[in-house]
């Protein structure tokens, strides 16, 4: 079972969010993913979708599976993330005021990511964009 | 306890229609989605004020039992559609989120565990 998607996220429209996340996990559904791994992976491909539509200027999402993993990407383009340590700290979110009254920019996106992925990898560069890696075990 | 046991208890209206009476496994409030995504689990049923669409983007990725909106704020047609459309039930109730989480806990649903 060898499965690499990439599905385009556009930036600032939060009436679509979360679709990206929603055909994901019907594909898991369809693979038998178990449920433990569905919900992880479900948890943080929605968090990296709604980063992209909130912070970013755009990007993409990919969905890959191997024998052994589930490899879930998330690139953007955009301001870049100037000190990581700070965004991984529960909390803390640079979100619109506007997001926020719809309850996000609870500054738990980052870390809910590396919680629930088995491993997890962040880089960024300022006014260029960031890259995302998280890999679960199947 | 069902979704048909909270119904009778509360009398909360169901706003999308004929649905599977599952189980309700446990119960969390909050309106912040990011705490909800770090929290959720399946068979929950989730007290929030938030009424949009990503609120029925989050129940349908980790597959609540329902979604209950308190102290009979509006919920937009839109936002029904896509929620009978995801197999997600949503109730509207005249309580209080304090009052809907007294409901539940007293009738035995516990608070779900960060996952």
């Amino acid at each position: 079972m060898m499965i690499k998607d990439t599905y385009p996220v556009a930036a600032g429209d939060m009436t679509v969010a979360g679709d990206v996340s929603a055909r994901i996990k019907r594909q898991m559904k369809r693979l038998g993913i178990p449920s433990d791994i569905m919900r992880r992976v479900s948890v943080c491909t929605y968090e990296a979708e709604i980063n992209l539509v909130i912070h970013s200027m755009g990007g993409e999402i990919e969905f890959e599976i191997t024998a052994e993993d589930i490899i879930v990407r998330s690139r953007d383009v955009g301001p870049g993330i100037p000190d990581i340590s700070k965004a991984m700290t529960e909390g803390w979110s640079t979100a619109s005021n506007e997001v926020r009254n719809m309850g996000f920019g609870a500054g738990m996106g980052l870390p809910n990511m590396k919680r629930n992925a088995d491993e997890f990898s962040i880089e960024s560069t300022v006014g260029v964009g960031t890259n995302i890696v998280m890999t679960f075990h199947i | 306890m069902k979704l048909s046991d909270f119904e009778r208890l509360s009398g909360a209206a169901c706003l999308t229609g004929e649905h599977e009476d599952r189980e309700i496994a446990c119960g969390y409030t909050c309106d912040l989605l990011s705490h909800v995504m770090g929290r959720g689990q399946a068979d929950m049923a989730w007290i929030t004020v938030q009424a949009h669409m990503n609120v029925i983007a989050v129940a349908a990725l980790l597959d609540f039992a329902c979604v209950i909106i308190p102290e009979n704020l509006p919920v937009d047609k839109a936002i029904i559609a896509k929620a009978q459309e995801e197999d997600i039930v949503i109730y509207s109730s005249d309580k209080t989120a304090f009052e809907l989480v007294m409901l539940l806990g007293e009738n035995g649903v516990p608070a779900a565990k960060k996952g």
